[in-house]
C-alpha cells in the first residue's frame, strides 16, 4: 500500500488560488489512508466551496494511476473539466502524475507520499519497502532493514535502540531488534556472524518494466 | 617497515596506547585544529578528527589530519558513512593515504535527524563493516569494492572501529564486535564508559572469546564537564549509559566540573585494571584542555 497524508489545508488553498477547481481521488490506497477516497473528496469540496472556491466537479478515478482507465473513466467529464482552472488530486505520486499526463491543466498535488507499508491497524500505517529493487528480506527472517532502520544497517543494528525502540523514531521498533529476537527464538544466532556484503543498488534505478 | 602508524606500533609493542578526540572547528580556521594539537602534543599517540560528529557540519576530517601531520601528530582520521556513498569514502580512503593519514576509524555516523541539517538526505549506502573490509581489501588486496584494481598505491591504513558494549540487545554486542574483526578491524575504540560494571563484564565475554588476541581495545574516558553535559550524555545521547550514582555524584556536588574530573581519573584507574584492555581513549568534548592534566595525574604521560 502507498501510504499518504493531505497536505495542510492553507497550503492546498495557496496553491488552488481562486479556483474553479476539479477534485480527482483514487478508489485504492488513497481511499485506506483516507485521504482520497469518496469521502474525503466530497469533504474537500466542502471545504473548498465554503471558502467560495467553485468546484466544478469531482471523480474517484479507480485507480487513479491507471493511465488509460483514467482516460476512459475521465471522458464523461471533460464539460466539468474545461471549466476548471485547477486539478487537485487526492492520489498518490503516481496517482498525481498520471493526471498530469492526461490533462493540460495546473494539477494541484493534494497529498504528501509517505512510504510504502502495511496498515497495522484503522489509521495507522508503518513503512515497510523502500522499493530498493532487490528483495533481501529472506536473510533478515523477513524483516527490511533498508526500509525499517533509518540507517539501512545490513549488519546488526547501530547501538542506539533503547528498549527495542529505534533511536530515530521512539514509536517505532528498532527492525534490528526484531530480527535479533526471530533468530533467538528459532535459536539461528550464528547467521548474524555473517558478513552481508554492500548491497547491489543497480536496480533501485529502473525506471521502467514492460513484460 | 613492520607499522604502518605510531598508533599500531604502540599498540603492538608496548600493549598500552592513549588517543585523544579533536573535533574539527565550525569554521574554516586551521588554526582552531592547531591550537588543540599544540596543547595535546604528548598526550596522546595519536589524535582522532572527527567526521562531522552528531550530524553537526565541520571543517571535514581529511582537511584537519592534514593540518596535524603539518604539525607532525599523527591523526586518527575517522570516516562515516552517513554522508557519502562507496564512490566518494573510496576516494577519500586513497587521498587520505595520499596525504599521510596512517589511522582511519570507520564508522556508521549519528543520524543526519540530531544534526544541524536535520533536512539532509542521509547517504548510508555502506555501514561501518562493510566500509572496514571494504578498506582492508583495498589495502590488502588492491581492489575496490566492485573488484576492479587499484593502478598506483594501496592505501596503507592501520584499520579502526568503533563499539558499544552498552548497547541494546547487549547479547549480540560481543557478536557484532567480533563481525568488525573479522571485517578487518585492528583496533577499537568503545563508547564513552560511565558504566564500569557493564563494561567489564562486556569485556570478559570478550576474553572468553579470546576476541582481546585478534584486536587491540582502547576503552573510551570522556570528564563530564559540568551537570548540563551530565544530563545530555545521560538523557539525549542514544547509546550513551551514565549510571544514576555517576550522575548523582554530578548532580549533587558543588562543583561539578571538579567532580567530572574526580570520576574521569577514577574510571581511568579502574579500566587500566582491566585485562585485554589496550588503551585509553579521550573524548573531552569542549573541554580538550583537562587533557594534558588528566593524562599526567593517570600516570599515562607522556606518550613520547
Amino acid at each position: 500500500m502507498i501510504i499518504t497524508k493531505q497536505k495542510e489545508l492553507n497550503d492546498l488553498l495557496n496553491r488552488l488560488g481562486n479556483g474553479p477547481v476539479f477534485i480527482v481521488g483514487c478508489s485504492e490506497c488513497a481511499t485506506v489512508c483516507h485521504t482520497g477516497g469518496e469521502k474525503e473528496v466530497l469533504a474537500m469540496k466542502d471545504i473548498l466551496e465554503k471558502k467560495n472556491i467553485h468546484v466544478v466537479g469531482w471523480i474517484v478515478l479507480d485507480p487513479a494511476c491507471n493511465l488509460n482507465n483514467d482516460k476512459r473513466l475521465l471522458k464523461s467529464y471533460m464539460k466539468e473539466l474545461d471549466k476548471a482552472d485547477k486539478v487537485l488530486v487526492l492520489a498518490c505520486g503516481s496517482g498525481i502524475q498520471t493526471l498530469s499526463e492526461i490533462l493540460d491543466k495546473d494539477v494541484v498535488a493534494g497529498t504528501d507520499t509517505l512510504f510504502l507499508g502495511e496498515i497495522k491497524r484503522a489509521n495507522e500505517f508503518e513503512k515497510r519497502c523502500a522499493a530498493c529493487g532487490v528483495c533481501e528480506q529472506d536473510f533478515f527472517e523477513g524483516f527490511c532493514p533498508i526500509s525499517r532502520c533509518p540507517k539501512s544497517m545490513l549488519n546488526g543494528p547501530c547501538g542506539g535502540s533503547v528498549n527495542g525502540k529505534c533511536e530515530v523514531n521512539q514509536d517505532m521498533d528498532c527492525v534490528w531488534s526484531k530480527i535479533f529476537d526471530r533468530l533467538k527464538n528459532k535459536r539461528r544466532l550464528n547467521k548474524l556472524k555473517e558478513i552481508v556484503e554492500p548491497k547491489d543498488w543497480s536496480n533501485s534505478v529502473c525506471m521502467d518494466r514492460r513484460i | 617497515m613492520k607499522y604502518r602508524s605510531n598508533l599500531e606500533n604502540v599498540l603492538s609493542e608496548k600493549g598500552f596506547a592513549v588517543t585523544a578526540e579533536i573535533g574539527p572547528p565550525k569554521g574554516s580556521n586551521p588554526d582552531k585544529i592547531r591550537e588543540k594539537g599544540k596543547m595535546l602534543r604528548g598526550c596522546a599517540d595519536a589524535f582522532n578528527v572527527t567526521d562531522n560528529q552528531t550530524a553537526v557540519v565541520r571543517m571535514s576530517s581529511m582537511a584537519g589530519c592534514c593540518i596535524l601531520i603539518g604539525m607532525g601528530l599523527e591523526p586518527v582520521m575517522q570516516m562515516a558513512c552517513r554522508d557519502r556513498n562507496r564512490i566518494a569514502l573510496q576516494s577519500d580512503v586513497l587521498g587520505a593515504a595520499a596525504i599521510g593519514v596512517r589511522n582511519i576509524l570507520c564508522v556508521t555516523g549519528d543520524h543526519q535527524s540530531f544534526g544541524n541539517h536535520p533536512g539532509s538526505k542521509g547517504v548510508y549506502d555502506l555501514d561501518s563493516i562493510q566500509l572496514i573490509q571494504i578498506i582492508k581489501n583495498m589495502r590488502d588486496k588492491g581492489v575496490f569494492q566492485s573488484d576492479d584494481k587499484i593502478s598506483f598505491g594501496n592505501p596503507e591504513v592501520f584499520i579502526g572501529a568503533a563499539a558499544n558494549p552498552f548497547a541494546d540487545p547487549c547479547e549480540l554486542m560481543v557478536d557484532h564486535l567480533e563481525k568488525k574483526i573479522v571485517a578487518g578491524a585492528e583496533f577499537i575504540q568503545t563508547q564513552s564508559v560511565f558504566n564500569l560494571d557493564k563494561f567489564v563484564s562486556w569485556m570478559d565475554e570478550v576474553r572468553s572469546r579470546g576476541l582481546d588476541k585478534r584486536v587491540h581495545i582502547i576503552a573510551g574516558v570522556t570528564p563530564l564537564k559540568s551537570l548540563k553535559m551530565a544530563e545530555r550524555m545521560k538523557f539525549h545521547v542514544p547509546g550513551v549509559d551514565v549510571p544514576d550514582n555517576i550522575f548523582n555524584r554530578i548532580k549533587n556536588s558543588k562543583d561539578p566540573m571538579r567532580e567530572g574530573y574526580a570520576i574521569s581519573l577514577e574510571l581511568i584507574d579502574e579500566i587500566k585494571k582491566i585485562k585485554g584492555i589496550h588503551g585509553l581513549h579521550i573524548t573531552a568534548l569542549f573541554w580538550e584542555s583537562i587533557i594534558p592534566s588528566l593524562v599526567k595525574e593517570s600516570g599515562i604521560y607522556p606518550r613520547i
